[in-house]
């Protein structure tokens, strides 16, 4: 006679090891959110001073300049933010202006015209040139592409400018927000373009067929399905490199002429940017003025990452959208 | 009795083909002539011309043929294909550009040779970039270490785990993701070096760049671990095993080379990154082999101080150094590729 053995535990309750790996995991997976508190926390507690000196003129105000006594001791300061706001603002529409038709343009292409192999390559392209360092596309924008972006640039001039916004006076068009622009736009396509391809090729294939079926032609075809369906996702797309433009900062800082002066005049040599201030401001900064430099970053991180948000939420929506 | 013999009346036969090329000669014949024989001038009057000249002859012909709509349409495809070719042509440009400049710059001398007893401004054959390549080997194999652990298990948890966090981390991944380099750089200023160490050292920009992998290292392991079946799990789990054998002996081997890729992707992404060594590494100019003491060089420091020091050996020096890191970013692209195109799960 043999004994049964006893019966096993049926349990619901994870093993001690199993619960050993859900905690580590979870530790890690909240990792991101550790960081992000702790970028906010720091560079809060570091600007704070500044952002409570300044008040509201940190951000509308446009000097910078620090004035010191025989030992070191701050005797003035104005720390205003406003110039590189607007300079960052500006390149960065610029880029995005400059960079979505093409985008757009190149993802449908990919999706509804390319042959296969042709698609292949340049999708492999386009990642390439999405890995490339910024470093590079500031150096060669400066020495490659500005004379033929200051050249554009006097074009848009000599027939558009009697529009304020293309206005340039003084006659000075080298390392204008519109070059940094033209420089940003080729930065971000990757980005656009990766984000409508995906969008683009979700669109459903019954609707196409259909669409076809009626007799429509290509173009027909995506003017009706494609571009209704993908809308919202290239907006989203196109805010994600706006926040990519937003942050660039060694691209941006070689390329463009950077003056602590509100200038909304496109093509003019003079603009700023958030990110390039810093770059300028640090070698030479005391301590005082580095934490007007936290301030600052913890401006434009803000900025990025409102940016970035928006452009998440839409991009999710669309996938569900769509008529 | 006679067979049907198939035709495809979609295809374009010889007479379309040679119709194209003759519209395709025709427009560039009178492109070339406008730009001749009107004030308009430049490379940009070509492309632009070109295209809206053949736009319009293509819309013309296919209205002659067939009527409006297909005449929008055979314009909308030429204007598509114009903007297709003008992603390409930066890319282009700019890889042509450094192998033309940086050829110059190599030289045998400069793997061997690190900046110490050079300055940019110098002759070519003095000194070298050793340094910076050192340099960026070692932040990049400490960013690494740091970054892979972290951005693998955020990645398990979106997709094994699935808790309550799921949904904010993956937001908060994709927020982190569009972090500025510069603010990461000044985030580790401000919380290590400042109240801590005091001094820059390489393994502080590993810190910076740490963060600016983590998100890329996340995301694309997530969509792996996706595409591994769910039967794989489930089997694991039939066989008696843990959530953690499953995992660690199934799932991970199984996802083994997209995850690599994901690893490179990330190498690919921060190899470059210029802004936060700025601030954080100091940029020495001598071979440092400790990332913990001393400043260190890096590939991105040494193109940025060679071109800011402006003289044309300089320069030729930035692009040498560009031409070292763009065959590096480009090695561990392809190797992602080529990796990440073989089929994920066996």
């Amino acid at each position: 006679m043999t004994i049964a053995p006893a019966p096993r535990e049926i349990t619901t309750r994870p093993r001690r090891s199993d619960r050993i790996f859900r905690q580590v995991v979870t530790v890690g997976g909240l990792s991101s959110l550790a960081i992000l508190g702790l970028i906010t926390a720091f560079l809060g507690y570091r600007g704070f001073e500044i952002l409570w000196n300044e008040g509201l003129s940190f951000i509308t105000g446009a000097d910078w300049t620090v004035s010191y006594d025989e030992s070191n001791n701050v005797v003035d300061s104005n720390f205003g933010l406003g110039a590189m706001l607007v300079g960052t603002i500006l390149c960065a529409f610029v880029a995005v202006v400059i960079a979505l038709p093409i985008s757009v343009a190149m993802s449908l292409f990919l999706n509804f015209y390319a042959p296969q192999w042709l698609k292949k390559i340049l999708v492999t392209v386009i990642d390439m040139m999405a890995a490339f360092p910024s470093i590079l596309f500031g150096i060669w924008g400066f020495l490659v592409l500005m004379p033929s972006a200051e050249y554009w640039g006097k074009l848009i001039n000599k027939y558009l400018g009697w529009i304020p916004f293309f206005e340039v006076n003084p006659y000075i068009f080298t390392r204008s927000p519109f070059v940094a622009g033209v420089v940003l736009a080729i930065m971000i396509i990757p980005i656009i373009t990766s984000v409508s391809r995906e969008v683009f090729s979700q669109a459903p294939l019954d609707r196409i067929q259909a669409a076809y079926a009626l007799g429509a032609t290509r173009w027909a075809m995506i003017k009706a399905v494609v571009i209704p369906h993908g809308r919202s996702g290239v907006i989203g797309g196109a805010m994600l490199g706006l926040g990519r433009a937003m942050g660039e900062t060694v691209a941006v800082y070689t390329v463009l002429n950077i003056v602590f002066q509100i200038n909304w005049h496109v093509l003019l040599g003079a603009g700023g940017n958030v990110a390039s201030l810093i770059v300028l401001r640090f070698g030479e900064a005391t301590p005082y003025e580095i934490k007007a430099l936290m301030a600052a970053g913890l401006v434009l991180f803000g900025l990025t990452l409102l940016v970035n948000a928006l452009a998440d939420i839409i991009i999710k929506r669309t996938g569900k959208s769509g008529k | 009795m006679s067979t049907v013999k198939p035709i495809s009346p979609w295809k374009a036969t010889p007479k379309d083909r040679i119709r194209d090329l003759l519209i395709l000669l025709a427009t560039a014949g009178a492109t070339y002539l406008l730009v001749e024989f009107t004030p308009l001038k430049g490379k940009l009057a070509y492309f632009l011309l070109f295209f809206a000249l053949y736009a319009l002859a293509t819309g013309v012909l296919s209205f002659l043929k067939y009527g409006r709509m297909t005449a929008k349409d055979s314009a909308v495809k030429v204007i598509i294909s114009a903007g297709a070719l003008l992603t390409v042509l930066p890319i282009v440009s700019i890889l042509a550009t450094i192998i033309q400049k940086g050829y110059k710059g190599i030289k045998l001398s400069i793997f061997t040779n690190d900046m110490s007893l050079a300055t940019p401004t110098d002759p070519l054959s003095n000194g070298g970039l050793l340094h910076a390549i050192v340099g960026t080997l070692l932040l990049v194999s400490v960013a690494l270490v740091m970054s892979v652990p972290i951005g693998i298990l955020t990645a398990l948890y979106l997709t094994e785990i699935k808790g309550k966090f799921t949904k904010p981390i993956r937001f908060l991944v994709q927020a982190m993701s569009g972090v500025p380099s510069i603010v990461a750089g000044l985030f580790i200023l401000s919380a290590v070096i400042y109240p801590i160490t005091k001094a820059n050292s390489g393994f502080m920009g590993s810190l910076a760049l740490t963060i600016l992998m983590i998100p890329t290292v996340a995301r694309t392991s997530e969509e792996v671990l996706n595409l591994i079946p769910q039967d794989l799990r489930e089997a694991g789990t039939a066989l008696g095993g843990t959530q953690w054998r499953t995992v660690a002996m199934i799932v991970i081997p199984a996802a083994r080379s997209g995850l690599i890729t994901a690893v490179i992707l990330g190498v690919a992404r921060i190899a470059g990154e210029t802004a936060p060594l700025l601030l954080l590494t100091g940029g020495g100019d001598r071979v440092n082999g400790n990332p913990f003491n001393d400043p260190m060089g890096s590939l991105p420091f040494y193109i940025w101080k060679s071109f800011n020091a402006g003289s044309e050996e300089a320069i030729t020096r930035a692009w040498a150094g560009l031409l070292v890191l763009v065959v590096l970013v480009l090695i561990l692209f392809t190797t992602a590729r080529f990796l990440s195109t073989r089929k994920v799960a066996r």
